[in-house]
């Protein structure tokens, strides 16, 4: 049910809800609001000094026109990058402030933060690191990557795609808020009940709506890609010819249209017993707490393939470019893709184990369980087997897919471990399972994407990253990763629990310490990336590169870099497999003539104004200020229907600026390998 | 081996959406089938025309199913040819999803139910009175 109201004239109780000037934790004199409020000065001087940049170079009217507003799915890709990075380091802080706070809180010594503001930590780093840095990873690397490859202009649904970024900016946006305004939900990364139903203040509210939202925005890139990939690759290209990594994002698409919509259903459910007093997931009312259990996790369990499946397929792009070979077993991969599509359904249960099920429902779901590393482990031959005689280039990407071969690998036999049910009710949420998904999700997701963010970087911007700082911080991360988390994996198996913020055993203190250092590695293994994306602005004239830096084998290497707006001046017919490795073995020629003005999507204010207002409206109700939250619905379905009259939403780009681009764009002579 | 393809169309999902959207007798079909399966199993519960509650519940789920399809057929107008065979795909797709995910919940819940609820007077008596 609804909290009361505070104290006061009902007319501030009208306009601001249950916002008073306590929310503010800066504002207290303790010890977490001088954390906070030294947070919110960096924070805010930072922020004032971006906006002052941005005034001052007078690049609004470029942000607005060029960057906010494109429809264009490069941009937005490099957008949602953008977002992913920073919030990196928002959900690293958190991680820093909670391997720090473990390594010190022994005995009489409390450490430095109290419980409620530890709880607080873990849940926001879990559902910051999953909804905004892995899952803006991938969606940011499928937006940009995924039309190119399939030789098309743009998605099916610009400016859908344009309103699924403002979707997860605006949910990121509500969990940052929650820093500085009212606190954050305790209830950790699935929000569970009771703790969700019981904890007051605005906490829980910050993680529904900012995770209703961003899920929305999630929702519509899948049925976007969806139908892209099935609607618009280019003539020729069977879905049997299409490269690995768009059939991952197929899979993956398929997966968010199936599943989102039961993680909306579910939050809303939670939603309604904390707003209007149903009994969803109160066993007292006559609900059933342990179905908010089985219902989240029937999302959760597929979202973990949602994040992983993309970073397969781009480990399946790089090590044949630097094999030199075609991918091994192009076929089972496709197979094996889809199996576990099908099969990260069957396996949700496995996450509950000790919730009582009984023996007959636990030993199904721990046999879907191992079964799903079959496929898992079909894809890792295919990539050592691609490998295998091949004339591999250690470059930054390959060096990142070799840490993954080794670390994912050691975390899904640990998670096989798991998968054995009585084994799971000693491991159950110890911090043995916690080394475990940091060591597939750290392993796959993370390394994954900085193997894209190398290896397509160039195709993007047109240079090439710095190689000595990509190094660094992929060794930082590699060694850093097994420092912080090996610990964790002698702790869990010794029966060390999770999300502790106080230990009384010293004999465990050492390990935390060993844990805290790991954790200093990979900070210089994130500063080591930013770095590394500084110094090759810096240097980009040196850094530069043509087309196809490194004799890539996929469409999106037949382009520009970086590729006009249009993509493709001409969309390419494609004939094979590896479809730019074909078109290169018959002496393709760029046509330099005979252009066609090209039909291209036009950009629309409309995404950030409906962003916006959707913002505003999960604050209203975060904060109960009712009349917020119904005016901005209403504008939300007022701009919505408006924007079905605009007819003006496309324009053609003359075909004389095609033929200019395509004369003078970033166009070298072949880059070939060094296997050329 | 690019050749200039017809440039332009298709550059955003405009183009491909323009399907058969089916015809009046079509709709009327669809809309006569539809009201007649939602009457009848309004007649068979209002009029307790049926003795047995579990017979009439089976057969009103059965129409339900069957309304389904009708819906399917002659209002989302879907059918193994439409969209290359790709609507169907996902019709399939969605339908082993939601068997999985209906059917796998009701057998977890009822074990998690039977082993973890606060136990019902009636079973605790069945339980004690061996």
């Amino acid at each position: 049910m609804l909290e009361a109201l505070p104290h006061r004239a009902a007319i501030w109780n009208f306009l601001f809800g249950r916002l008073t000037l306590d929310s503010m934790p800066f504002l207290k004199p303790d010890l977490e609001g001088r954390i906070v409020l030294v947070t919110f000065i960096i924070v805010a001087i930072g922020g004032l000094a971006i906006l002052g940049a941005i005034t001052k170079a007078r690049k609004w009217g470029y942000l607005w026109k060029e960057w906010f507003t494109s429809v264009d799915h490069k941009k937005l890709g490099i957008m949602y990058m953008i977002l992913a990075t920073v919030m990196l380091l928002r959900g690293f802080a958190d991680a820093v402030m909670m391997r720090s706070q473990q390594a010190v809180a022994f005995g009489p010594h409390m450490g430095y933060l109290p419980p409620e503001h530890y709880d607080q930590i873990f849940s926001a780093h879990g559902a910051i690191m999953i909804f905004f840095v892995a899952m803006t990873y991938i969606v940011g690397i499928m937006n940009y990557v995924m039309p190119l490859q399939i030789g098309s202009r743009d998605v099916a649904f610009p400016f859908l795609n344009n309103l699924s970024f403002w979707f997860t900016f605006w949910g990121a946006m509500l969990f940052m808020l929650s820093l500085f305004l009212g606190d954050f939900s305790m209830a950790g990364w699935l929000g569970y009940p009771p703790v969700s139903e019981l904890q007051q203040g605005s906490g829980v509210d910050y993680y529904i709506w900012g995770l209703q939202l961003s899920g929305l925005g999630t929702l519509l890139t899948g049925i976007n890609f969806a139908v892209t990939i099935l609607k618009l690759r280019a003539p020729g290209m069977t879905l049997m010819k299409m490269p690995v990594f768009s059939w991952t994002t197929l899979c993956t698409s398929g997966l968010i249209i199936a599943t989102f919509p039961v993680l909306t259903a579910t939050l809303f459910m939670l939603a309604l017993d904390r707003y209007v007093g149903t009994h969803f997931f109160t066993t007292g009312g006559g609900g059933n707490v342990m179905m908010y259990i089985n219902l989240i996790w029937i999302w959760g369990h597929p979202e973990v393939y949602i994040l992983i499946l993309p970073l397969f397929g781009v480990f399946s792009e790089i090590v044949p470019t630097f094999s030199g070979k075609p991918l091994f077993g192009y076929s089972s991969m496709v197979y094996a893709t889809v199996a576990i599509m099908i099969l990260s359904y069957l396996v949700w249960l496995h996450h509950f184990f000790t919730m009582g099920s009984g023996a007959d429902v636990n030993s199904f779901f721990s046999l879907t369980t191992m079964m799903i590393s079959i496929p898992t482990g079909v894809k890792i031959f295919n990539w050592l087997f691609t490998m295998y005689r091949g004339r591999i280039r250690f470059t930054v990407p390959m060096l990142w897919t070799l840490g993954f071969l080794f670390t994912f690998t050691i975390g899904g036999m640990t998670g096989v471990m798991l998968s054995v049910a009585p084994a799971d009710f000693l491991l159950h949420n110890s911090l043995f399972l916690v080394a475990h998904f940091h060591n597939v999700i750290i392993g796959g997701v993370v390394f994954g994407s900085f193997a894209a963010v190398n290896y397509w970087f160039p195709k993007a911007f047109g240079f090439k990253l710095d190689e000595f700082w990509g190094k660094a911080s992929f060794w930082f991360w590699q060694i850093g990763f097994w420092v912080a988390f090996g610990p964790l994996y002698i702790l869990g198996l010794m029966g060390v629990t999770r999300r502790l913020s106080h230990f009384e055993d010293p004999s465990l203190q050492i390990w935390f310490i060993i844990a805290a250092f790991g954790a200093f590695l990979i900070a210089l293994g994130i500063l080591s990336f930013l770095i590394q994306i500084y110094v090759s602005i810096v240097r980009r004239k040196a850094y530069a590169v043509g087309h196809d830096p490194w004799d890539g084998r996929t469409l999106e290497w037949s382009t520009s870099s970086p590729p006009p707006d249009y993509n493709f001046a001409f969309i390419p017919l494609v004939r094979e497999r590896d479809a730019w490795t074909d078109m290169k073995a018959h002496g393709f020629r760029r046509p330099l003539d005979g252009f066609n003005p090209i039909h291209m999507p036009k950009n629309t204010a409309t995404g950030v104004v409906i962003g916006v207002l959707a913002f505003a409206c999960c604050f209203g109700l975060i904060w109960y200020i009712w009349w917020l939250a119904a005016a901005s619905l209403a504008g939300v379905i007022a701009v919505a229907i408006a924007h079905t009259f605009n007819y003006h939403h496309d324009h053609h780009i003359p075909a004389d600026e095609v033929r200019e681009f395509e004369h003078a764009g970033n166009w070298q002579p072949e880059t070939r390998g060094v296997n050329a | 081996m690019s050749h200039p393809s017809a440039s332009g169309e298709a550059a955003h999902g405009d183009g491909a959406m323009h399907e058969h959207h089916g015809s009046l007798r079509g709709y009327l079909t669809g809309f006569m089938l539809a009201a007649i399966l939602t009457i009848i199993p309004f007649w068979l519960v209002m009029g307790h025309v049926i003795a047995d509650t579990w017979l009439t519940i089976f057969i009103v789920l059965v129409l339900a199913v069957v309304q389904i399809f009708v819906h399917i057929r002659y209002f989302l107008h879907l059918d193994a040819r439409s969209e290359g065979g790709w609507n169907l795909m996902a019709l399939i797709f969605t339908a082993v999803l939601v068997i999985i995910v209906l059917g796998a919940s009701i057998w977890v819940m009822y074990n998690e139910n039977a082993n973890m609820m606060p136990m019902s007077p009636q079973y605790r008596h069945h339980v004690q009175g061996k």
